[in-house]
């Protein structure tokens, strides 16, 4: 059987040392590895611990009720409950033990080799671990306890076979992981022999994820283990535990304390294992431990007391406005976006503002981490769960959207915004056809008949240039090639004919000759719907094709803000003429870069700043200054 | 599509074959002389000839496999060494009481995990979603039987709110046959429960991660259609874990009939094991095999209806 717990396990995470104390530290560790040991002690220290002989006879204590002499009574047959419990772990143990070497000894070996060399021996070894896995394990136990003179050695043997499948494709699957590693390659190629390379470094990943596998095997085999007993297999004279649950069964109405003596202590073994080893798995797999609320408070305190010394590096905000806010499709003021890491909170925009009218065509530039996309998402209320934004306002359509609830808020999207995400391939849900997911926003949220969101899903095909709509209407996305799907996404998104249409990089996935078809088609769409159009890009060819205005993103702020025609001839900013610089290759904007150069480039020359109109130095201490320029 | 279901008969049958002789011969080596089991008290040696050579053990082991392979081809089980009927008929007449607490702890499992799994996935780290995490260490590891006990004790012992022990045919009383397979289904399906939900809440947060979530959403969906999607794509994990607990629903199935004493495959199985009754013992195994291909080969057919890149291939 897999096990939920050890499927996400990094296993590079973590020393090796520490794992065991930062596993006592956690109060769930520390108390089911205490009751462990403390059944391992019992186990072993069973001769000096209990009271009587476990199966000498004393009729007077025949069901009898706890005594002082007899802390948990008598049994049916007048035997001492406690020590029958005390020598019954031992057997429990034994049995767990010699289930789990078995199952290790087949399921570990056999996993490396078929992760390890893959091909046939792959193939062969899942083939015998999912026969063996499609076989109730309890049939055969039965066939095998049958006339084997009930040897519990043999049937815990098996109960390990049945059980190796679940280490067998856990040893498999991390060391397919580990397998393409550099590492791994770089040995092979060193001329290392396989035994060597597999047990240097493919075994090592393997260990953690093992040993909390057998933690949960353990206690599966203790349950096999009673259960047999319980059905009157594997038991003989021996007082295990599943046979005194029979017991306790059969006289469950009169005693039921005969039931619940074993039927604990199998409990809380069971538990006390699969606690240690999904603790193990959760120690194991976190690299740095999230702080505790505690810790964070604290940090954030000390944040906010750092932020009031220098109020500006924190609190001002960057970028302009050029419409009133009534007039705008869009307007933010003073957003910022923060993030939930293991180290505490972290803001990736920092405060900027800026605005869009109806029918412009606003660009949004800045290399990849510059809170663009970020500053998309927020406008969407579409962050990830573990980001979170704070703005003055937000309005969209002359209403500060901020004000809403969030269903309110919700409402906007598919109606008055529109949205064309980056990379088509993975926008669109692999389990639908394109047909369904067209027409489903139509029906479920504008409350068209399906013939009607039909019609409509296929002239936006039709429009976006798509050469075959009813059946692309009928087709997967994985059918699709990139360009179709974006043509697709932007029939989608402005299906509903939306007042504002966002569009994340939209070309950025797609090869160079559909780039061209995709942007001109946004650039058509727009002009006839008139449509506010916001397009993140990283491409100042982009901008120059279609933008009306432009900003200029760097590390969460607003470098830049302007028309385009006036930001090209004069970019004000030294890290502005970079991104031209770096992403203009036409001859024909070219011309226009090289104006533009020679225009800053004599400034340069020149060495006379005029104060107001543009940068002379390119230092990041005149960068600095020259933003709080523009910092509204 | 058509080679996809040719290819899983095919691997289907060849389980099947490899078992059903893997399980003779390991009942043959168990059992060596299966007249001792049968006769039990009333063995004489003159006594375990006549039985040898009435259910043919005194012939060599290759030869017997060879008879007993030829009946299966033909679809017969044999005839039980105990009481010389037909081993089929026997286990067809177990069968229902089996399938029926199974069956309803697959249904449960299905039905009770998904939602625990959805609400836990789309509200991480909320009560529910600590719920599901707890449950899912401790209840997973808890055998059925004991989970068993525990509900016997207290459901129907102490607040007698269901019988204890009994099976009622659906036939006689549907509400009566309900009532006798609730408790079995619990107990065998509780550990599912929880295996299904931690699979689902984790697939489902990875899926609410993925850029056509955020692209449906920009959509404006109602959020239950949200989940339709969520739910499409996060489910394939938990059908193969719902699949492979199919079996091990089976096995605990063995001992959980016991405690309620319902007349299914469990006390057939075991009494076949006692007596050294293999024909039957084989029986039963091939027909559960027969069950875990089927169940196996309906999975497959429902992930190539889930995820059409899968039908492709």
């Amino acid at each position: 059987m897999t096990s939920p717990l050890t499927e996400n396990i990094d296993t590079r995470a973590g020393r090796r040392g520490s794992v065991f104390v930062r596993l006592l530290k956690r109060p769930a560790g520390a108390i089911s590895f205490g009751i462990l040991v403390l059944i391992v002690l019992v186990a072993v220290f069973a001769p000096l611990l209990a009271p009587y002989d476990p199966n000498f006879v004393d009729l007077s204590i025949t069901r009898a009720l706890p005594s002082p002499e007899h802390p948990l009574g008598g049994d049916t047959t007048g035997r001492d409950v406690l020590s029958r419990l005390i020598w019954g772990t031992q057997i429990t143990l034994w049995g767990a033990l010699v289930a789990i070497v078995t199952s290790l000894v087949i399921g570990v070996p056999s996993g490396l080799a078929a992760g390890y060399f893959g091909g046939a021996t792959d193939r062969i070894g899942t083939w015998i671990s999912d026969a063996v896995q499609s076989v109730p394990g309890m049939i055969i136990l039965l066939i095998v306890g049958a006339n084997t003179g009930n040897d519990f050695n043999l049937l815990m043997v098996t109960v390990g076979v049945f059980m190796a499948p679940g280490y067998f494709r856990l040893t498999r699957a991390t060391v397919l992981a580990v397998r393409n590693e550099a590492y791994v390659d770089a040995a092979k190629v060193s001329g290392l022999s396989h035994a060597r390379i597999m047990g240097r470094h493919v075994i090592r990943p393997v260990v953690a994820p093992i040993v909390i596998q057998s933690a949960l095997t353990a206690g599966m085999a203790m349950g096999m283990q009673a259960g047999l007993q319980f059905l009157g297999i594997g038991g003989g004279t021996t007082p295990g535990w599943g046979a005194a649950m029979n017991e306790g069964f059969r006289v469950m109405r009169t005693d039921p304390l005969l039931l619940l003596w074993p039927s604990l202590a199998l409990g809380i073994s069971i538990a006390a294992l699969a606690v240690l080893g999904s603790t193990l798995a959760d120690v194991v797999s976190v690299t740095a431990p999230l702080p505790s609320r505690k810790a964070r408070r604290a940090r954030r305190a000390a944040e906010r007391a750092a932020a009031s010394g220098e109020p500006l590096a924190v609190t001002a905000s960057t970028g302009a406005v050029a419409h009133a806010a009534v007039d705008s499709a869009v307007q933010i003021e003073n957003l910022r976006v923060r993030y939930e890491t293991a180290d505490g909170e972290v803001e990736v925009v920092h405060g900027i503002t800026l605005d869009v009218a109806p029918g412009e065509v606003l660009g949004i530039v800045g290399e990849s981490g510059s809170g663009k996309s970020q500053t998309v998402f927020s406008v969407l209320d579409l962050l990830p769960k573990t980001g979170s934004y704070t703005a003055d306002a937000i309005w969209i359509g002359g209403e500060d959207v901020t004000a809403l609830g969030r269903r309110d808020r919700a409402r906007l999207l598919g109606r008055e915004i529109g949205y064309v995400p980056q990379e088509p391939m993975t926008n669109l849900d692999p389990s639908f056809t394109i047909g369904h997911q067209l027409t489903e926003p139509l029906r479920a949220v504008h409350g068209m008949s399906r013939a009607d969101a039909k019609a409509r899903a296929l002239a936006m095909l039709e429009r976006v240039g798509i050469a075959d709509p009813p059946r692309v209407m009928r087709s997967y996305p994985h059918e699709l090639s990139g360009g179709m799907a974006q043509r697709v996404l932007i029939a989608g998104a402005i299906a509903a004919k939306p007042s504002v249409l966002v569009a994340d990089e939209p070309t950025t996935a797609l090869d160079v000759t559909v780039q061209a078809e995709v942007l001109e088609l946004l650039r058509e769409l727009q002009q006839e719907y008139r449509m506010a159009l916001v397009i993140v890009t990283h491409n100042f060819g982009v901008v120059a094709d279609i933008c009306d205005r432009v900003v200029v993103m760097r590390h969460g702020s607003i470098v830049e803000i302007g028309e385009v025609a006036q930001l090209f001839s004069a970019p004000e900013e030294p890290y502005t003429r970079e991104l031209i610089a770096a992403s203009l290759d036409g001859a024909e904007s070219r011309a226009e870069l090289d104006r533009a150069f020679a225009l800053t480039g004599s400034a340069v020359a020149a060495d006379d700043p005029t104060p107001g109109t543009s940068t002379t130095d390119t230092t990041d201490a005149s960068t600095e200054a020259d933003r709080k320029e523009v910092r509204a | 599509m058509l080679t996809f279901t040719l290819k899983r008969l095919v691997s289907g049958v060849i389980l099947l074959a490899v078992v059903a002789t893997a399980t003779f011969f390991l009942a043959h080596a168990a059992i060596p002389d299966p007249t001792l089991g049968l006769l039990g008290s009333a063995a004489t040696p003159e006594a375990q000839q006549a039985l040898a050579a009435k259910i043919g053990t005194d012939r060599p082991v290759i030869v017997q496999f060879g008879d007993w392979i030829a009946g299966l081809l033909r679809g017969d089980l044999g005839d039980s060494w105990k009481n010389f009927q037909p081993v089929g008929a026997q286990i067809a007449l177990k069968l229902p009481v089996t399938l029926s607490v199974v069956t309803a702890a697959v249904l449960l499992s299905a039905v009770l995990g998904g939602l625990l799994g959805v609400l836990a996935g789309l509200r991480p780290g909320t009560w529910i979603d600590k719920l599901v995490k707890a449950g899912a260490v401790i209840l997973f590891a808890l055998p059925g039987f004991w989970v068993a006990l525990l509900l016997v004790m207290t459901f129907a012992v102490q607040l007698k709110w269901f019988p204890a022990v009994g099976y009622v045919q659906p036939q006689e009383s549907v509400g009566g046959w309900l009532q006798s397979i609730t408790l079995p289904a619990i107990s065998l399906a509780l550990g599912a429960v929880v295996m299904i939900a931690e699979q689902l809440r984790n697939a489902i947060i990875r899926a609410d991660g993925l850029d056509y979530m955020r692209t449906l959403r920009s959509r404006g969906l109602p959020q239950w259609r949200i989940v339709v999607h969520l739910l499409r794509n996060s489910a394939p994990p938990s059908l193969t874990i719902l699949a492979l607990m199919f079996v091990g629903l089976l096995s605990g199935a063995i001992i959980v009939e016991q405690i309620f004493a319902l007349p299914g495959i469990g006390p057939l199985t075991q009494a076949s094991s006692q007596n050294g009754d293999i024909p039957m013992l084989l029986g039963i195994t091939v027909v559960t095999v027969v069950f875990v291909v089927i169940i196996n080969f309906l999975l497959d057919i429902l992930l190539g209806w889930i995820n059409p890149k899968a039908r492709v291939k």
